[in-house]
């Protein structure tokens, strides 16, 4: 079983944090902070998986995370899932949000933070895998954001204007821009109109 | 038109959660974040209060966004179930989030939307029914899922795949939470085998999985499916590329590793399901394409598999070999789970995992912590006595460089390991020198003790001992461990030391003066702790009788730690002194070597060393359970008082001459048995006292006891400590016991002699006191001895 997720950028900052056991507010806050010391001492060659800490629960649980950019997916499991096949779970949640958000970025994350938890809810119910297959869980969320746009009536109408900026072709600006160690973010115009 | 005038309270605009975003980025400090929060916070209230129906959903999603960034949200409890009634999806999506994020079942405010998920299972829409189920899976409570059970089991018929594998996967969480709702969920299981979706699959592998863990009767059940297993099993790994579950090539390697999972839990101690299921096994086995992580972790639930259930052991040394593969792996994650696994494998396969080693102990120079760690219990486990020497060679290596975390691991393996299988003892001493020179202040308290036995008992490599000691000693005297038995040795062994004799290393000339200086510094260091300082100290008087030039030195040290603040000292120091002057005529005798400890079996024959055995203020210092004189003397007072003629052994009682004579006079060999009839004395709970005697011919008074604690619970005997008193006539010398432990089951048993003189030929009587810890609780028991056999008295 899957105790939580959580997402935060390399300064510790949480993007997504999600608990399928209960904890109360400052443990879980605790947690994201020790989650967040113990994987920051990683260096990017060894292995994925990290004896979990002390708070949230003891020797059966361990830590699988992976990097990616700017943003640490931590995924803490107890021994009855396959770190191996964790690994790859990882991998499927970010493939899906990259096709959900078209080429995500931590700020979609962080904009979106909603939006990210009805995709996971997609992936992960109750602390077990779902669904793995990338176009379900792709097309279930589109006939979602359709049923909510379809009942929007006048608050919708600032969504619409916003995709149908979005869908203006701007001249390549790439979301990312990596030159070595630096990392600039380039901010999504369509907040802006 | 008249303007409403609109409430002084909806002046100050709400923000949108986009600008709150960014408003809470644009904080520079924490204190300006709090600010623009705790204002929010305040609209948000006051929106709720005002019940905005159309804005609720958006509030609720700015209270969730700063929920997550650590504040208190819990005033946004109530909206969530508004939301989740309103007939809106978009209310109903923001309101479960809210409650899956918000609520939990310690707060009776959960149940009031069991009324809302009721009727969104029943009548709501697709995506509304998905939402419920999700949210029923994450915090519903016993209460929810008992008054919910129907429902679900309901959708697990419908025929929307999507809602059939969300009701499967809450179906595990409720039988999680009520047990008795298995009876519910268990007959739909083979049904929905047969399934084609991949999702309802997942689900329902989970949920058989779930059911065979929970009750061992579902398992014959679920035994009868196997076959069906392992053809969708067969169906996913034959088949060709299909886009839609492929991971890296590999199909559905998360549905592969559940099924594999399950057919484990099957297969377990049961042949036939086993026999069912071996060809598949192999064929994954072999089939897999491992160029990347999806298809190892599909051959990696294979090996387990096989390993855990009664495979054909051509079978199982293949999956073996597969992890010794792994091993070489370039991918660190691979090489971890490789080394988790042969580590449980190690005692069921051991020679096939021994034909692994040299990679494993490759692994220790990993440069990862968590992959090292492992290489090091895998290697610990691994030694054995062909491969010893090279193996604790490796582990000094590792020593030298590892973390300080897993230094004290490290340390305790390598003595264990050398205690169990050193091939000589010039080797076992080296060996545990070279562990407390590298690793001195990891090592465990009886680490000292057990050394000074083992060079005890090797007569032939005093002289090598010492001389090495002394070295290691002149390097560094901060590792305590190492000063203490070198303190100890050297002052045993000093005239071996002082004559350069020692053919196995090379000669060393050392001074008396060199020594002697080495030795007080030790004594005056900062570093050194009192238990060392005691050593040393007591070293230096012992070298009195071995060197050649005179005292004084050694006299003007003694005389100085008279007045130490440090009681211990201060107490041997003045004995010392008193040895000088008063009983210097005895100085020789009582300073003599020291007999063999005895450890493990009863008193072997020190006929050989025919030394005699002084009654040795020293012995105490290196006895690992040292009795407290107070502990005595309250054993003593229930004897009617008596005080003093028991001898305690920590206190050198000088004033009663004649008593000091007397034991001076004992030999120490064991001379020839006249049988006499042992007696059981203590037996509790699987921990017995036997006592058996001796009666040496030459000395009539002196009667030798030797009590044996043996423990046959199942339970370890720790920090046992055995105290005896007897009446005023007669007297008790207690030597240092065997050990402090009795292992379970039959254990290597604890042994003490007891010497009790009885000039007058009286009764013997004795009052035992024992102390231990057993089945994790400290005993104390106190008890008298009292039909002893006629003939170790008379």
């Amino acid at each position: 079983m899957i105790q939580a997720i959580l997402v935060f950028n390399n300064h510790g900052k949480p993007r997504l944090v999600r608990f399928y056991q209960r904890f109360p507010e400052e443990i879980q806050q605790q947690i994201v902070r020790e989650t967040f010391h113990l994987v920051l001492k990683r260096d990017d060659n060894i292995c994925n998986f990290l004896e979990g800490g002390s708070l949230i629960g003891g020797s059966d649980y361990k830590l699988i995370y992976r990097h990616y950019a700017t943003l640490y997916f931590v995924f803490c499991v107890d021994s009855s899932e396959s770190e191996l096949g964790i690994l790859d779970l990882i991998q499927v949640f970010v493939e899906t949000l990259d096709k959900c958000f078209e080429n995500v970025c931590e700020l979609d994350l962080i904009f979106h933070m909603d939006k990210v938890h009805y995709i996971l809810q997609e992936v992960v119910m109750g602390g077990m895998v779902l669904e793995t297959n990338m176009n379900e869980i792709v097309a279930q969320i589109e006939a979602q954001n359709k049923l909510e746009k379809s009942e929007g009536g006048l608050s919708a109408a600032p969504a619409r204007a916003v995709s149908a900026v979005k869908n203006i072709n701007l001249p390549e600006i790439p979301r990312n821009i990596n030159i070595g160690d630096i990392n600039i973010k380039v901010p999504n115009l369509s907040q802006f109109v | 038109m008249r303007a409403l005038p609109r409430p002084a309270r909806m002046v100050l605009p709400s923000l949108k959660l986009p600008e709150l975003i960014q408003e809470i980025r644009g904080a520079k400090t924490q204190a300006q974040e709090r600010e623009v929060i705790q204002k929010e916070c305040a609209h948000i209230r006051a929106a709720f209060r005002e019940g905005d129906a159309p804005q609720r959903h958006r509030q609720l999603a700015k209270l969730l966004y700063v929920h997550m960034l650590g504040y208190p949200a819990h005033f946004g409890q109530m909206e969530c179930l508004k939301l989740i009634a309103s007939p809106r999806f978009t209310d109903k999506r923001v309101g479960y989030l809210g409650a899956m994020l918000l609520l939990d079942e310690r707060q009776d405010a959960h149940l009031l939307i069991t009324n809302s998920i009721k009727n969104d299972l029943s009548q709501g829409t697709q995506p509304v029914q998905g939402l419920a189920l999700c949210t029923l899976s994450t915090m519903g409570s016993a209460e929810m899922c008992r008054d919910l059970a129907n429902e679900v089991e309901r959708l697990l018929l419908r025929p929307s795949p999507y809602i059939r594998k969300k009701a499967v996967l809450a179906a595990v969480h409720m039988i999680r939470k009520v047990p008795e709702l298995s009876d519910i969920f268990l007959p739909p299981c083979t049904q929905l085998l047969r399934e084609r979706h991949h999702g309802i699959l997942i689900g329902t592998i989970t949920l058989i999985t779930e059911l065979c863990e929970r009750s061992p009767a579902a398992l014959p059940h679920f035994r009868q499916v196997v076959p069906q297993l392992v053809q969708i099993l067969r169906i996913l790994v034959m088949s060709g590329y299909s886009a839609e579950h492929s991971v890296a090539g590999i199909s559905d390697p998360f549905l592969q590793v559940k099924i594999l999972r399950l057919l484990r839990i099957l297969g377990r101690n049961h042949e036939e399901s086993s026999e069912a299921m071996n060809d598949m096994l192999a064929q994954v086995a072999t089939n897999t394409d491992t160029s990347r992580n999806a298809g190892n972790a599909v051959l990696y639930e294979t090996v387990l598999t096989i390993v855990d259930i009664p495979s054909a052991s051509g079978l199982r040394v293949l999956a073996v070999n597969i992890l010794g593969r792994f091993l070489l792996n370039s991918d660190k994650n691979i090489r971890y789970v490789a080394l988790t696994s042969l580590l449980q494998l190690v005692q069921s396969d051991h020679s096939a995992v021994q034909r692994h080693r040299p990679t494993v102990v490759e692994c220790l120079k990993d440069p990862d912590a968590s992959l090292s760690r492992r290489a090091l219990e895998l290697s610990l486990a691994l030694v054995n006595s062909s491969n010893i020497r090279s193996m604790t060679q490796e582990l000094q290596g590792f020593l030298e460089s590892c973390p300080a975390d897993l230094r004290a691991d490290c340390a305790s393996g390598i003595l264990l390991a050398a205690e169990r299988f050193a091939p000589t003892k010039r080797w076992h001493i080296d060996t545990i020198m070279q562990v407390l020179t590298t690793a001195g202040a990891h090592v465990r308290d009886d680490a000292v003790a057990n050394l000074t036995q083992l060079i005890g008992g090797a007569e032939e490599l005093h002289a090598y001992s010492v001389c090495q000691l002394y070295n290691a000693l002149a390097a560094d005297i901060s590792q305590q461990p190492l000063v203490q038995v070198a303190a100890w040795c050297i002052g045993e062994y000093g005239d071996l030391l002082l004559s350069g004799s020692c053919e196995e290393a090379e000669p060393l000339q050392v001074q008396e003066e060199e020594v002697l200086t080495l030795l007080e510094k030790v004594l005056q260091s900062h570093l050194s702790l009192p238990a060392t300082r005691g050593y040393a100290l007591t070293a230096l008087m012992k070298l009195s009788t071995r060197i050649q030039g005179d005292n004084n030195r050694i006299r003007q040290i003694v005389s100085i730690y008279g007045s130490c603040l440090d009681i211990e000292l201060q107490q041997r120091a003045v004995e010392y002194n008193a040895l000088f002057r008063k009983y210097d005529h005895m100085r020789p005798a009582i300073l003599e070597k020291m007999p063999l400890v005895e450890h493990g079996g009863p008193q072997d024959d020190e006929a050989g060393e025919g030394k005699e055995e002084p009654w040795n203020p020293n012995r105490e210092s290196q006895s690992p359970t040292k009795t407290p004189t107070a502990n005595l003397l309250d054993l003593l007072d229930l004897l009617n008082g008596a005080s003093g003629d028991a001898q305690p052994p920590p206190a050198l009682d000088l004033t009663p001459g004649g008593s000091l004579l007397h034991l001076l006079d004992l030999p120490s060999t064991t001379p020839s048995l006249a049988p006499i009839p042992g007696l059981k004395v203590f037996d509790r709970e699987g921990l017995q006292i036997n006592l058996s005697f001796v009666r040496p011919p030459e000395i009539p008074a002196l009667l030798l006891i030797t009590a044996t604690a043996s423990n046959t619970s199942k339970s370890d005997v720790t920090h046992f400590v055995c105290q005896a008193a007897v009446p005023k006539s007669f007297q008790l010398q207690l030597q240092i016991p065997s050990g402090d432990t009795v292992p379970a089951q039959g254990g290597p048993p604890i042994t003490q002699v007891l010497r009790v003189l009885n000039p007058n030929k009286a009764p013997l009587r004795m009052r035992l006191k024992l102390t231990y810890n057993h089945f994790g609780q400290s005993v104390q028991e106190i008890f008298e001895v009292k039909d002893f056999p006629p003939d170790t008295w008379q």
